[in-house]
Parts: C-alpha cells; sequence; structure tokens
C-alpha cells in the first residue's frame, strides 16, 4: 500500500518535472532534434539535470541489500548490444521526431484534453499491442520451427 | 522561435531525476515509462499495480500542471493527425522492441552507464533529428 503511493506521488513529481522542463511541449522536442534548423538545446539541460542525480541514486542503491520498500532491486542486466536494441532505437526516434512526443509526456499530457494527444496515446497503445501480437506469433513460430526440427 | 531555457531545464530535469531515484531507492524498479505503459496494457500478476499507481500519477501530476503552470501544454507545433496517428504507432512498437525509451534509456540506463542505453538513446536522438531534417527542411513541414 505504502508502495503504491510512493509510486503514485513519483508519477506526480515526474509529471511536474516534464511540465517545467518543456518536455511535454513538441516544440521544444523537434525544436531539439532539429540541428540544421532553428536548433534549440534546451532539451539537453533535462538529461543534464536528470541523469545527474540518478547517477549519485545508482551509486547509493549499489550499497543497499534491498530497497527501502521492497524485497529486491528489479535493474535490467543485459550488457549486450543487439539488432533488436538498436533498429528499436530507431523506430522509437523516428516516432518521436514525427510526432514530438515520448510515451511520458504523452501520458501526462492527457490530462490537458487535447484531442490531437488522445489520439497520439491511442496509436501508442496500439503499436504497444501490435508489438505483444508480432512476438507471440514469433514465438509460436520459433516454436513450430523447433518441433519440425526435433520431428525430422 | 523557441526561446532557450536551460535553467527551467534543468530544474525540470532534476524533479524527473529525483522521482526515477525514489522509485529505485524505495521499491527498486526503474522508472521507465514505456515499459510502465506496457505493463499497464498487458498485466502480469504482482507487477502492475505499481504501474498503475505511476500512470495515475501523471496523470494527476497533469491536472495539476493544467492548473498551476498551463504553458506547460502550449504544445507550439501539433501535426496532422495522420502524422501523430503514425508517430504513436512507431513509439509504441519502437520502445517495445528496443526496450526503452528516454526514461528508461536516457535517463535510468545513462544513470547506470548502461552501454545498451547509451547506444540506444544515440540512435534515437540520430534517428528523431533525421526525421525531424525530413519534415521541416525537406518537406516544408507538412505531409
Amino acid at each position: 500500500m505504502k508502495a503504491d503511493l510512493v509510486s503514485f506521488l513519483c508519477g506526480i513529481v515526474f509529471a511536474i518535472g516534464l511540465g517545467i522542463s518543456g518536455m511535454t511541449r513538441p516544440a521544444k522536442v523537434i525544436g531539439f532534434l532539429d540541428f540544421t534548423g532553428a536548433w534549440d538545446l534546451s532539451l539537453a539541460f533535462v538529461m543534464i539535470g536528470a541523469i545527474s542525480v540518478f547517477f549519485v541514486a545508482y551509486r547509493l542503491s549499489r550499497k543497499m541489500r534491498t530497497p527501502l520498500l521492497a524485497a529486491q532491486f528489479s535493474i535490467p542486466k543485459r550488457t549486450d548490444l543487439d539488432a533488436q536494441l538498436i533498429s528499436g532505437a530507431a523506430i522509437f526516434g523516428a516516432g518521436w521526431g514525427l510526432g514530438g512526443f515520448c510515451p511520458g509526456p504523452a501520458i501526462t499530457s492527457l490530462a490537458s484534453g487535447a484531442m490531437p494527444v488522445v489520439v497520439f496515446v491511442a496509436a501508442m497503445a496500439a503499436g504497444i499491442y501490435l508489438y505483444a501480437i508480432v512476438q507471440r506469433f514469433g514465438r509460436t513460430r520459433a516454436a513450430h520451427v523447433a518441433l519440425a526440427s526435433a520431428d525430422s | 522561435m523557441h526561446h532557450f531555457t536551460p535553467f527551467a531545464a534543468l530544474i525540470g530535469g532534476i524533479l524527473i531525476g529525483l522521482s526515477a531515484s525514489a522509485m529505485l531507492l524505495l521499491e527498486g524498479t526503474i522508472a521507465g515509462i514505456s515499459g510502465i505503459c506496457a505493463g499497464v496494457l498487458n498485466p502480469a500478476k504482482g507487477d502492475t499495480a505499481w504501474k498503475v499507481c505511476f500512470v495515475a500519477g501523471l496523470l494527476a501530476g497533469g491536472m495539476l500542471l493544467r492548473t498551476v503552470l498551463p504553458a506547460a501544454f502550449d504544445f507550439g507545433i501539433i501535426r496532422p493527425y495522420g502524422m501523430l496517428i503514425l508517430a504513436g504507432l512507431l513509439v509504441g512498437f519502437g520502445t517495445r522492441l528496443g526496450n526503452g525509451c528516454t526514461s528508461g534509456h536516457g535517463v535510468c540506463g545513462i544513470g547506470r552507464l548502461s552501454p545498451r542505453s547509451m547506444v540506444a538513446t544515440v540512435t534515437f536522438i540520430a534517428s528523431g533529428a533525421l526525421v525531424v531534417y525530413l519534415v521541416n527542411h525537406v518537406l516544408g513541414g507538412s505531409l
């Protein structure tokens, strides 16, 4: 219960941070990505601020056996680079540049009630489901292939 | 024309970092918004409540911004609906395929000095810049 309240409060702080920083404004995002136009470097400062704080917190977490309100840390452990990571990031970046929204600011901006944001978030949800479907199909096919090769 | 706003950006970034830090130190989780969204849409047993609460917090924070800082929703640029639909599909699909977005890779991953996240972040900024170049300077801002 306490953890759920923490998550809720962290969501609020995260959203306020996004709003103050300019991340909820596609004009700022697209300005940041417009290297050959009127380049607006502001959003680099969002990253500097956020990464610096998190860098310290992560060092701190390495010294703790468990988090304060949970049984264990769940932190990604992979270090390999693969085509899936890079193509996924490239596809995400294309969508980010096209619409000017990434997931956090899009969800936060739903509160504005603006229809374009609602449409973007609905399409984003569809994209997430599409990936789940593709992944399930891939797994089924891989299973069939494995079965077929086991038979032969 | 856009204004350079490094101070507001830095303050906002620090708040984002504090939120992600609290999630890590208190709950042991990475505040990656695309993963959280996917978890809400495809719930898994025992790992969904905190994600729903975080998303609810984002929405509550948005409501707060609406009254306290309405300028946060001066979008400035709103692409046509067709572009927004394509953009949303790419963002949803791409973040799942690449396991993260600006928060999970760009903030938490780089903060952990994760090579995967560094490569992902350079990649999505580069592809975003390429698309903005194409849309703004080749196609003249309209599709």
